[in-house]
């Protein structure tokens, strides 16, 4: 299968990575999501872990999780349901969750599952870079699990080539200083933040999330980076009424 | 390495293995911040003086160390109480909130957010923010709002905005994380007065730096009266632990003093309506730092119960698991009952009705043994008027004639 990485170089531009918390808004759809979202063009899954405490989420996250958590999502189902999309779908699938998730499973067996599982990527926004560089890089590289690490606005440039440096699968620009989901368009200061990043000329490929919702902010993405990450758009567009095929294939068209 | 032979944070943020700063990026900026200045401006001549002013003119420090004739006569030993529930606003939390808006000031933020649970860190961070003309916004978990009505309406006497936290079990573990999302909407402009010994480094050192003053007065209180510049025993209640870790602060290295805490066990240990964190608890992250906390083993976090809305916090501060781990400190629990009998005591008693949080410090004294003489001081944490209508209405649920 291939990587994150190859995905994006291949593609090379307006890559979409969509997001969706893992058992919203049923155990049984999360597979399901994974191959419509596959069939209708994304490139990208980024799958959430649904967690009773998600500091940098907005609203719409933190209800699917709850929904998800309602359902019985654990750890344990989410690798079942990516190995049941798996039998329909190669496209790759990056693992959001918060670091004490990862830690109670057991950072060595959650890599060795996640592989098995055929889950490509992760994505820990709590766990600090130099805990990565010295505890799991090498895990992580012998599991051939690659990862992002996210910059924002008020991130420095020395980190942010940190981040480069140590992100295997692509550099998360988070476009503005905020939770997910904040709705809205996107301003000069964040154009600026943007052209700022697309100068450093980064060795890793990137992707902007945070507030992308439409065909606009995506296409702003599209602009300064290689792509664009969806995510509380996408779970509004699943809360809405109809079939969960038609209800994915309107949204990616609207986007 | 584990350096079990000190009890202070070390270079890179730990107590042990517990501490550091899990936090998103979209946090590290805000804490970076605070960790490369905090330890400069409060040790500026400027600071202090500002500091002490305060806390002597503002707060009424030092507040009494008095020694409780009934108790004493009760457990066999001297039994003393530290009066923070005599202090500006009526508990401890105004230490720790004078000093950080005095660090926001000099961080230049316009505006205050904090998270409260029991309301007294709510209404200590209004009161510092009325003090200094700054915007204030407090967090407070909805069914808390109901539980600690009062403080509510004190919050919204000083100007304060109290915003409900509606997520999840809608008390302070909620609160905390609806203050931490308005952090990273606010990173800017906003300074984040976090009430207790918890959150990413070097949040649980400094809250407990600026409660240290506790401690520090216990030494020579003490002294005066007894001679003695240490107790046999310092005992406090503890959720997430800044009255606790300002009590212990300069005993820590003390080994004659033994350090005792008090937790919450709701409605006992193992009944699944606790908040006993270090018993329950196992290792893992909330709010930023690795701790004890009350988890599944899937990784999400309990929600806790204590009648106590200052006590049900799931994680308890990093320094605290480090004693506890390391046992340094030993660890007492006191169920509801027992706390409600511990404050009906102290009130008919000593005539002080303490808070419900503090009482759970109170509660323990009966399942400890001390010899004649011991010098045991127990932090008086807060007092009891946030928690009258709870009493009112425990006391007639159980018939206790009032």
């Amino acid at each position: 299968m291939k990587s994150i990485r190859q995905t994006i170089k291949d593609k090379g531009a307006n890559v979409l990575n969509v997001y969706f918390t893992a058992g919203h808004p049923t155990l049984e759809s999360t597979p399901d999501i994974i191959s419509l979202l596959a069939k209708c063009g994304a490139d990208l899954i980024e799958l959430g872990m649904p967690y009773s405490d998600p500091l940098a989420d907005g609203p719409t996250i933190q209800k699917s999780s709850e929904t998800a958590l309602r359902n019985g999502q654990t750890t344990r189902h989410l690798f079942e349901q990516v190995r049941s999309a798996r039998k329909q779908c190669s496209i790759p699938v990056i693992l959001m969750g918060y670091y004490n998730q990862m830690l109670q499973y057991g950072i060595p067996e959650f890599l060795q599952e996640a592989h098995a599982a055929g889950i490509q990527g992760l994505i820990i926004p709590d766990m600090p870079m130099d805990v990565y560089e010295r505890d799991y890089k090498k895990l992580f590289e012998n599991n051939e699990i690659e990862i992002s690490f996210l910059i924002t606005p008020m991130t420095s440039e020395e980190r942010i080539h940190q981040a480069d440096r140590l992100s295997s699968a692509f550099v998360y620009i988070v476009s503005q200083s905020s939770i997910t989901g904040k709705q809205g368009g996107i301003s000069e200061k964040q154009i600026e933040y943007f052209q700022k990043i697309k100068n450093m000329k980064l060795a890793s490929p990137s992707l902007i999330g945070f507030g992308i919702h439409d065909k606009e902010s995506r296409s702003i993405a599209n602009e300064y980076s290689q792509g664009a990450i969806v995510g509380s758009a996408f779970i509004r567009a699943l809360d809405g009424k109809g079939e969960l095929a038609e209800k994915v294939s309107n949204f990616m068209e609207q986007l | 390495m584990t350096n079990t032979f000190s009890y202070h944070v070390s270079e890179s943020g730990f107590y042990g293995e517990f501490g550091g700063a899990f936090i998103p990026e979209m946090l590290y900026a805000n804490v970076e911040e605070i960790r490369t200045k905090y330890l400069d401006i409060i040790s500026e001549p400027a600071f202090q003086e500002e500091f002490n002013h305060l806390l002597r003119d503002y707060v009424g420090r030092p507040s009494p160390l008095y020694r409780a004739e009934t108790l004493s006569r009760k457990y066999g030993a001297n039994i003393y109480l530290k009066r923070e529930d005599l202090n500006h606003t009526g508990a401890h939390k105004i230490n720790n909130t004078i000093g950080q808006i005095l660090l926001a000031k000099r961080l230049g933020k316009k505006r205050i957010i904090a998270e409260t649970g029991a309301g007294q860190h709510g209404v200590a961070t209004a009161t510092v923010c009325a003090l200094m003309g700054l915007e204030c916004i407090v967090y407070m978990g909805a069914v808390d709002i109901v539980r600690q009505a009062p403080n509510v309406a004190r919050m919204q006497m000083l100007g304060a905005s109290v915003v409900p936290a509606e997520s999840g079990s809608k008390t302070l573990k909620d609160a905390t994380n609806e203050a931490i999302r308005d952090w990273i909407n606010n990173a800017e402009t906003t300074h984040y007065i976090i009430g207790s010994a918890i959150g990413p480094h070097p949040y649980p050192d400094m809250v407990t730096r600026f409660q240290a003053i506790v401690s520090e007065e216990i030494q020579w209180q003490l002294k005066e009266k007894t001679g003695k510049d240490h107790p046999d025993y310092v005992i406090a209640c503890v959720g997430g632990g800044s009255n606790a870790a300002g009590a212990f602060y300069h005993f820590l290295h003390d080994d004659r003093v033994r350090l005792i805490l008090a937790e919450a066990a709701g409605k006992g240990i193992d009944s699944g309506h606790s908040a006993a964190t270090s018993i329950l608890g196992t290792k893992g992250i909330i709010h930023g730092c690795m701790t004890l906390l009350m988890q599944t083993s899937d990784g999400q976090i309990v929600e806790p119960y204590s009648l106590s809305a200052g006590l049900d916090y799931p994680g308890i501060g990093p320094m605290h698991a480090h004693l506890i781990k390391s046992g340094r400190a030993s660890v007492y629990a006191a169920t509801d009952d027992e706390a409600m009998m511990a404050v009906i005591e102290l009130s008919r008693s000593e005539g002080i009705i303490p808070a419900l949080e503090t009482a759970h410090a109170l509660a323990i004294l009966d399942k400890m043994t001390f010899k004649k003489d011991e010098n045991v001081v127990i932090s008086l944490s807060g007092r009891g008027d946030k928690d009258l209508n709870t009493y009112i209405k425990y006391l007639e649920d159980h018939q206790i004639p009032l």
